[in-house]
């Protein structure tokens, strides 16, 4: 007498079956498939055999990267001066901890965006060239960052308000902390530094966060213009947007150098060249921002709008809680991409004189010291907007994902 | 039963909440202000201007002598000319940039857009490295190091590097072989002239036996068909070629023959073509990947080869996607190009913007014609785009 054979348990679940290759034939899939495939496959090889030796030949026996290492300090700050500097360090943590507050309001789950930026103050520790003593500031920032993120996370995410408010108050703070108070070229820590000392990557990121942070709500009313009824505010939103859109920035950079001041009633004081330059670049930026939202915009259906109004919102209120979240949320991505434009585009006022990234560049070339180094110090650069400007690529390739643009 | 009670919004609300009023002053109070902004600059700057130079605003400057030297240029030109003829002189510098770059950056953009779908793994990743690295780095620091790390660095002439051509690359500029015009020259442009006109009658020809018969030939084929064969006979037919190519070719302590092109102008050109080629490799591919694939299936049900397929189902299509941002891409290029002044290349911002603005200190009159130069074309390319982008939209209900 048998008992039946009855299962108790449910069967294991199998992961789906999942293509499976040899090394063979993988290459034969990717590379051999047909003989016009071999023969890219053989042009592409000759191709990279031709760039890649003589490019890593020089990259570690002909290239001198010892003007990298000698004049870090200058690539990183400009002129600021080094009795000051730590207040930079003050501003970096302070960065750091609002920002990993930012992050853990906004996001409770631990995502690979987060730990690759996680990861950025550890890696900066490896480079073999820094002192002991910018690793400790940097395991500061990691260590502050990570206590704003534990803090952040406790908070609701209802409350996002506090991040948004603490982020712009932090952004002033910086410029305050970094101009400093009092007299200026004394050797106290909170010595007032004058901007045309400031430089550097310092200055490259300051002016593309504050150009894009004061374009941005420019462009947004003049895209809101754009599309208004009324004609006399369409026409000047497009004469505006037209305009600007149609002259090269460094234009634009190079009138706010020459004209700026003759706009203004005599006996004005004359305007600091940083912020000449800043105004074209948050004139030039507030264009391209008014046309991206205006797609945002665009992207709404009119019957949103219909169904606002029949709830009984004023237009502003209509604007402010239906259209603009759903209009900016769906170009949070095209955003993000005009803001790494601007910040490869802030490298054009080392042509009027300011010492950016690039402009700092120019000042180590000069040094007869290093004379002959071009190749250097414009790959070193490079590399650094290259890191950038990829990094925030990929950030906001994630963002996208995690917005869920395009799938709602 | 009164009116009144059924049909509450009869009765106009008071001015300050009636919609056609507040459109009225909105719309005003936003005209006063600009207006007002605008006015109050410009009387800053008159008064300004006329402490600095005595006269406000004045273009009658560009009839006087310039007095500098342009480094290159399209057509003669000395120091004793006028403004006007420098303004010209960078104008069609920056023109000359701008074409030869939109041409070469659309070859090598598509190349590249092409090479990023391939299925072939190397190449596909080629691509995809070239595209990644010149997007997310700043065209000025690549101008730069090009024309600095690479141009300006190439050997003296006696060690010049020479390529098959011959192309000579000497710190004395780049030689290349360069037609030279015949006596015959000018008859030959009459008769590719007549070409062209002689392709369009035949186009327009097939075109209507097209339309009367159902079966369309491919127009564009023969229209080029055309106007080659009229080419390659009226080469022939003349006496004399019309084009001799002319060599460069080493001669003391410089090339002799051909044509010789600046390092600034090849560093500007190189760069502007291989920072554009990429953006333009990424709306190619864009465009391509926006025909979906049951497009391609259904026009293979349909019985159509690849070629057709491709002709007149995918390009269509893919255009009306490429199209508009490979404009933009285009009208980028020739801003772009402005940043010539960076490498010393005399084009229409450097010469009016430096040179000129340094001379004569007219601000608001050089940045004005400059300005005015740079919004015309873009004014006049998106007029165009407009009107093309009506004619080929989808048409919906």
């Amino acid at each position: 007498m048998a008992a039946p054979v009855v299962r108790t348990s449910s069967a294991e679940v199998l992961p789906p079956p999942t293509e499976r290759y040899t090394l063979l034939g993988w290459l034969k899939k990717n590379l051999f498939t047909d003989w016009f495939n071999t023969l890219l496959t053989f042009l592409a090889l000759g191709f990279l055999y031709l760039i890649i030796p003589p490019l890593l030949r020089w990259a570690f026996t002909g290239a001198e990267w010892a003007v990298i290492p000698a004049n870090f300090n200058l690539f990183m700050r400009g002129q600021y001066p080094a009795e000051q500097a730590l207040r930079i360090w003050i501003v970096l943590w302070l960065t750091a901890i609002v920002v990993g507050f930012t992050w853990g309001v906004w996001s409770k789950e631990i995502s690979p965006a987060l730990v690759v930026v996680a990861a950025i103050p550890v890696l900066l520790m490896l480079v073999p060239f820094f002192a002991m003593e910018t690793r400790l500031k940097l395991l500061g920032v990691e260590i502050l960052g990570v206590v704003g993120y534990v803090i952040g996370r406790r908070v609701p995410r209802k409350h996002n308000q506090i991040a948004t408010w603490l982020l712009i108050i932090t952004l002033f703070a910086s410029v305050f902390i970094l101009r400093g108070f009092g007299p200026e070229q004394t050797d106290s820590l909170w010595a007032r530094v004058p901007t045309n000392l400031w430089g550097g990557l310092l200055l490259s990121l300051l002016l593309s966060i504050f150009g894009i942070g004061f374009s941005f709500p420019i462009g947004v009313l003049l895209a809101l213009g754009r599309q208004s009824k009324l004609p006399a505010i369409r026409t000047v939103s497009v004469l505006y947007i037209e305009f600007i859109r149609g002259v090269p920035l460094i234009s634009l950079l190079f009138m706010g150098q020459v004209m700026l001041q003759l706009f203004l009633p005599e006996g004005f004081p004359p305007i600091d060249r940083v912020v000449r330059a800043l105004v074209a670049i948050i004139l030039f930026s507030a264009a391209y921002t008014a046309e991206n939202v205006r797609g945002g915009l665009q992207s709404v259906p009119k019957g949103q709008y219909e169904a606002a109004m029949s709830l009984g919102l004023s237009t502003y209120q209509m604007m402010r809680l239906i259209i603009l979240p759903q209009a900016l949320r769906a170009v949070i991505p095209v955003l993000v991409g005009q803001f790494i434009g601007l910040f490869k585009d802030t490298s054009l006022v080392a042509l009027v004189g300011l010492f950016d990234l690039l402009g700092i560049a120019r000042v180590v070339l000069a040094n007869p010291d290093w004379l002959g180094t071009q190749q250097e110090v414009y790959v070193f650069i490079a590399i650094l907007y290259w890191i950038f400007s990829y990094a925030m690529s990929y950030a906001s390739r994630r963002l996208e994902i995690s917005l869920g643009v395009g799938q709602r | 039963m009164q009116q009144r009670a059924i049909h509450p919004s009869q009765e106009r609300p008071p001015f300050w909440r009636d919609e056609r009023v507040l459109s009225v002053i909105s719309q005003i109070v936003v005209v006063g202000i600009v207006v007002g902004l605008l006015a109050f600059f410009y009387t800053n700057m008159v008064s300004s201007l006329r402490e600095q130079l005595g006269v406000p605003i004045d273009y009658g400057f560009l009839k006087q002598t310039a007095g500098f030297d342009i480094g290159e240029s399209l057509i003669s030109y000395s120091r004793s000319d006028t403004y006007a003829r420098a303004f010209l002189v960078g104008l069609l510098n920056t023109l000359q940039v701008a074409v030869l770059g939109i041409v070469f950056a659309t070859i090598l953009g598509i190349i590249i857009g092409v090479m990023r779908l391939s299925t072939n793994f190397l190449v596909n990743r080629i691509a995809t490295a070239y595209i990644e690295f010149l997007r997310n780095v700043p065209l000025l620091v690549l101008l730069i190091f090009w024309a600095q790390a690479v141009f300006f660095k190439l050997p003296r002439i006696k060690e010049a590097i020479i390529l098959p051509g011959p192309i000579y690359l000497s710190n004395r500029g780049i030689a290349i072989p360069w037609g030279i015009p015949t006596e015959t020259w000018p008859t030959y442009t009459r008769i590719l002239l007549g070409g062209l006109v002689l392709a369009i009658i035949v186009t327009i020809v097939l075109r209507e036996r097209g339309k009367r018969t159902g079966r369309m030939p491919i127009l564009s084929l023969w229209f080029l068909v055309t106007l080659i064969a009229v080419g390659i006979i009226g080469w022939f037919v003349l006496p004399q070629p019309p084009l001799v190519l002319d060599r460069p070719e080493l001669v003391g302590f410089n090339t002799k023959g051909g044509r010789t092109l600046s390092q600034q102008f090849m560093a500007l050109l190189s760069g502007l073509v291989i920072y554009t080629a990429a953006f333009i490799a990424e709306v190619v591919r864009a465009g391509i990947q926006s025909v979906s694939k049951g497009q391609r299936e259904a026009a293979t049900a349909l019985g159509l080869t690849p070629f057709q397929v491709l002709r007149l189902v995918i390009f269509p299509q893919a255009l009306r996607v490429i199209i508009p941002p490979l404009t933009s891409q285009y009208l980028n290029l020739t801003k772009n190009s402005s940043l010539a002044i960076a490498i010393g290349y005399p084009d229409l911002f450097a010469v009016a913007g430096n040179t000129i603005l340094n001379q004569t200190g007219r601000a608001v009159e050089v940045f004005s014609l400059v300005m005015g130069i740079y919004l015309f074309f873009s004014l006049t390319t998106s007029l165009f785009m407009n009107i093309y982008n009506r004619r080929i939209r989808l048409v919906e209900r």
